[in-house]
């Protein structure tokens, strides 16, 4: 964990790719759920800031 | 001495002309031709889809062309976002999208492992099998559609068959429970050959060298099976989940003769409903921002199966 972290405060691109690819499938889960049409509310910006972040991310150093 | 053709093409240049090109440079010259291409997929993907952004933050309707273009900021993804009927409707996106994967990856990988032993026929087959993809899926819908009529259909008779149920008894296309089972069964016959083509191709890319030397460890079939077939196909059946995920999630024909979105708007995928407000009800602002929304979900899911794609290729 503190791995983890200390990676994504040196802005290494691994632990944010993830971090970003969690945030899509999250996001993609909560546009097709059916129980909380809050969840699907928010699906949009949960996908759409995990994308972003993982464009930006994926040009981060190893 | 003959010349050859490039020599004579470089002779009929016209002195000026080959002057001129003799001062360029290579990277010059690579871009004279290159840049064609490059102006073709600005022309033809990527400006349409700045265009498509741009619309979604406005009210514009393309068959009021002559009307006045309000700004409306984020209007119509907060009236997208917030709209129940659409919910429902990328719910039955989800439930298309993940049993069509579910089981033609299950019955593709079969088929191929099946189709991969040495046997008599075996090129036949893999022609019977391959043929469904090559109709058109408008051939495919109606074909089907005629297959589950309750009267006459042959698939409910074989339904009948296998449970004593009364043929007629039950409507594939219009039962709303059984409808959304319909469409899935149709994509999954038509489309499993793909899957089982690129499985094949992962099959038969296995050395049989790996095979002997696992027997020469007495390793069993099913050890085999799990520790040299399945990761070398891996990368393959990835691939084929990728396409068929992203051609799945705009799946659009072979519903629409199927079942028309319906009955109600059970079989409405988001492709369906999304031409609806495009070119029946004319909102292109609100629809744009609906392509939006799911372009950005395509965009992001296949971005991570992509990096995932690599670290198994890189194994």
């Amino acid at each position: 964990m503190k791995k983890l972290l200390n990676d994504l405060l040196r802005l290494r691109r691994g632990p944010w790719e993830m971090l970003a690819s969690v945030l899509i499938a999250l996001g993609v889960l909560m546009l097709m759920q059916p129980f909380s049409i809050a969840l699907y509310t928010w699906s949009f910006v949960t996908t759409l800031t995990g994308t972003v972040m993982f464009v930006i991310v994926s040009h981060f150093p190893e | 001495m003959s010349q050859s053709p490039i020599q004579r093409v470089a002779q009929a240049t016209p002195e000026p002309m080959a002057r001129r090109i003799r001062g360029l440079s290579d990277r010059t010259i690579a871009w004279i031709f290159v840049a064609p291409t490059i102006f073709l997929l600005l022309a033809v993907n990527i400006f349409p889809l700045i265009w498509t952004v741009r619309l979604s933050f406005t009210d514009f309707r393309v068959n009021r062309p002559n009307r006045d273009v309000e700004w409306v900021g984020l209007e119509n993804y907060q009236r997208i976002l917030t709209d129940a009927d659409i919910w429902h409707t990328m719910q039955a996106t989800a439930h298309f999208l993940v049993w069509t994967i579910v089981l033609q990856v299950l019955i593709g990988f079969t088929l191929a492992f099946l189709i991969n032993k040495k046997f008599k026929g075996n090129d036949l087959w893999t022609t019977i099998i391959v043929f469904p993809m090559m109709l058109s899926p408008a051939v495919v819908g109606n074909f089907w559609t005629f297959l589950y009529q309750p009267q006459i259909g042959l698939f409910n008779y074989v339904v009948a068959f296998f449970t004593g149920a009364d043929p007629a008894s039950f409507s594939m296309i219009g039962d709303v429970a059984l409808a959304p089972w319909a469409i899935v069964i149709a994509d999954t016959w038509m489309w499993t050959p793909f899957v089982m083509l690129i499985c094949l191709a992962g099959l038969r890319s296995i050395p049989d060298s790996i095979y002997e030397a696992a027997e020469c460890d007495r390793a069993s079939k099913w050890r085999q099976f799990w520790t040299i077939t399945v990761p070398m196909v891996l990368p393959f059946l990835m691939l084929a989940v990728l396409f068929r995920g992203i051609e799945n999630f705009k799946m659009f024909d072979l519903v629409v003769q199927l079942t028309g979105g319906g009955p109600g708007n059970t079989t409405t995928l988001t492709s369906i409903d999304l031409k609806r407000e495009a070119f029946e009800k004319w909102r292109t602002g609100y629809s744009s921002a609906y392509a939006v929304i799911l372009f950005v979900t395509v965009f992001g899911l296949a971005s991570i199966y992509v990096k995932a794609l690599n670290k198994v290729k890189q194994r």
